[in-house]
């Protein structure tokens, strides 16, 4: 499903004196099968956009479409459209309420999956239990109070997952995973992005994140978009970064440097990639000096 | 003098033989910045926790300025002196308006009401926030509410803060404003700084890099030196910086650069090495 907003505007609390601006005309395409990444600093309105996605948050200005669904339409089918659209909030484990894992990841299903039989349930559960890496067995029985941090995470991705969703949204879903755990989380998602889920789209601080996983990207400012495209292009950019407030990988960091020194190293800005092409100029120098 | 001292601490939470933090012992001096690494679920939280006096060992002894953990008598002393600010933004607000929040801190210990206007107004400053002095915590993003908990630590003034992975929500520039903060509060006022990070950029910040593991403190160095060890350090499940790892990468591919740590050093090391052929 292709997502198209056009010149979407959102106003917190509005007609009092505590109104926020959250979006102010934001215009963005996210084709089917990207694997887009968000990125804009604290309060540039990217939860605010991705919630209207799958209809948390009505639309009240300008337009969107998710696929064939027209949320500007009152007859748009909202639920069957969240069936389609998962969202994975910021912190999910938060929202973890069941009194066993298994009855927390099942709930999705019951919203949207009322077709389905009792071996059904139990068998997407599970599914989407060892989808996120955990042992079905094991946890079905736990609280999701009495597991770590670490699995409470995948429970609620878990039971967002459980509808083999066709757009993946996740607000910030790295937050606060230690570096093995974010690498198996982005493991995860490239996993499942091709398969049932044809489209994923990552709200991120990380701009090293973004430049290793991401199709393209857009960059959010006070409510608009203010830069979109593929990593490289994106943070070719760093100065405009920067006076976002934001950052740029290292390796980008690293190649604006060099390059106040005379030394272009033309790269995506992913690690291994930034590795090889120096490690290309260093043979191509090696080379050189030989033949003279 | 000597900050927090751990004598071969141990701490279950309910199992007698599971140990949350297992046989610690551990030195800080006043004025140090350790920044605290391990895998989740490694017991940092529960190190960080023993030393405000939130949780008392079950056995080993702790002491921070002196003062035992275990003793009730000395608990509001050293709340007083141990400030710590935690991971989740959402709840660590107390107040509906900013400034009110911050001053929560102060006016619990007993601060004047002048001084707790002249308190409101550094720790805002510092963390950025002074535009929001009247806001609502709640309607403010995430990374926002961080810099307000950050701020209502900071008005306490303690001597010791304690950053239990309280920047994994902020944005870069939050990051990066919270970081100089602290290294500015650790250098100019001698605060003794306890950073629990996942980012390995951070840790290279500190003095000192600590790493747990199963409840134990397994590496304790510099960070450059713990950063050297990587074996080692994946062994424990944690990752280089990442210009760490891209320098390891033309190592191993025979280009000759020295170690280097942040883009600054694996720039130069590019430099040189290309400039030498
Ligand atoms: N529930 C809310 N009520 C009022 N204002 C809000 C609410 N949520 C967000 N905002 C405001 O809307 C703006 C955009 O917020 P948000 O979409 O959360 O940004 P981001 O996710 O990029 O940090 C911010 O100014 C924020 O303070
Ligand atoms: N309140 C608690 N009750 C029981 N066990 C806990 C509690 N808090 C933490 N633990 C356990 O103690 C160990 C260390 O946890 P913690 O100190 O939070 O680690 P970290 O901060 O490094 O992630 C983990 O095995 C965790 O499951
Ligand atoms: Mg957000
Ligand atoms: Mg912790």
């Amino acid at each position: 499903m292709q997502i198209v907003a056009k010149n979407l505007t959102y106003t917190y609390n509005p007609k009092s004196p505590f109104a926020s601006h959250a979006l102010q005309g934001v215009d963005l395409t996210i084709e089917e099968g990207e694997f887009f990444g968000i990125i804009g600093h604290t309060g540039s309105g990217k939860s605010t956009f991705v919630q209207h996605l799958n209809a948390l948050i009505r639309l009240t200005g300008g337009s969107l479409t998710v696929g064939d669904y027209d949320l500007s339409q009152k007859k748009c089918k909202f639920i069957e459209l969240r069936g389609k659209v998962g969202m994975v909030f910021q912190y999910p484990e938060y929202q973890l309420f069941a009194d066993t894992v298994e009855k927390d990841v099942a709930f999705g299903l019951k919203n949207f999956r009322k077709d389905l039989t009792e071996e059904e349930r139990t068998a997407a559960v599970r599914e989407a239990l060892e989808t996120v890496g955990l042992d079905f067995e094991a946890i079905r029985g736990k609280s999701p109070f009495e597991i770590s941090g670490g699995q409470k995470r995948r429970v609620a991705i878990a039971g967002v997952i459980v509808t083999k969703p066709e757009v993946l949204i996740l607000d910030e879903p790295a937050a606060g995973l230690d570096p093995l755990g974010k690498q198996e989380l982005m493991e995860l998602l490239h996993r499942i992005h091709g398969g049932w889920c044809k489209t994923v789209v990552i709200v991120s601080h990380d701009m090293d994140e973004i430049a290793e996983n991401c199709t393209r990207a857009a960059v959010f400012s006070e409510g608009r978009v203010a830069m979109e495209g593929t990593p490289a292009e994106i943070f070719a950019r760093s100065e405009e970064l920067f006076a976002l407030g934001l950052d740029v990988p290292l390796t980008a960091h690293c190649a604006m440097l060099l390059k106040e020194r005379g030394i272009d190293v033309q790269t995506n800005f992913t690690c291994a990639d930034f590795a090889d092409k120096v490690l290309a100029l260093w043979k191509a120098k090696g080379e050189g000096t030989h033949a003279q | 003098m000597e900050a927090v001292r751990f004598d071969n601490v141990k701490f279950s939470y309910e199992q007698e033989d599971e140990y949350a933090v297992n046989g610690v012992t551990l030195s800080v001096a006043e004025g140090e910045f350790v920044a605290v690494l391990g895998r989740n679920g490694s017991g940092k939280s529960t190190l960080a926790k023993l030393i405000n006096a939130l949780l008392v060992p079950t056995s080993g002894k702790v002491t921070v300025f002196g003062m035992d953990t275990s003793d009730p008598k000395q608990t509001f002393e050293i709340r007083k002196s141990a400030g710590m600010v935690f991971q989740n933004p959402d709840n660590q607000t107390v107040a509906s308006v900013v400034e009110d929040d911050v001053a929560f801190g102060p006016e619990n210990i007993g601060v004047p009401r002048e001084e707790i206007g002249k308190r409101i107004d550094f720790a805002l400053d510092a963390v950025g926030m002074q535009a929001f002095r009247q806001a609502t915590p709640s309607r403010l993003s995430g990374g926002q509410k961080q810099r307000i908990a950050i701020a209502g630590v900071l008005a306490i003034r303690p001597k010791i803060m304690i950053l239990d992975e309280s920047t994994a929500m902020l944005d870069p520039r939050g990051r990066r404003e919270v970081m100089e903060v602290v290294r500015r509060l650790n250098k100019e006022q001698g605060m003794t700084v306890l950073l629990i990070t996942h980012f390995m950029d951070e840790a290279l910040q500190a003095d000192r890099a600590v790493v747990m593991h199963r409840g134990e403190v397994v590496m304790d160095a510099s960070p450059e030196e713990v950063f050297s060890r990587s074996a080692e350090l994946e062994s424990y499940n944690l990752t280089l910086p990442r210009a760490a790892a891209i320098c390891k990468r033309l190592q191993a591919a025979g280009m000759p650069v020295g170690n280097a740590f942040t883009a600054e050093e694996l720039a130069e090391e590019i430099c040189k090495s290309l400039q030498k052929i």
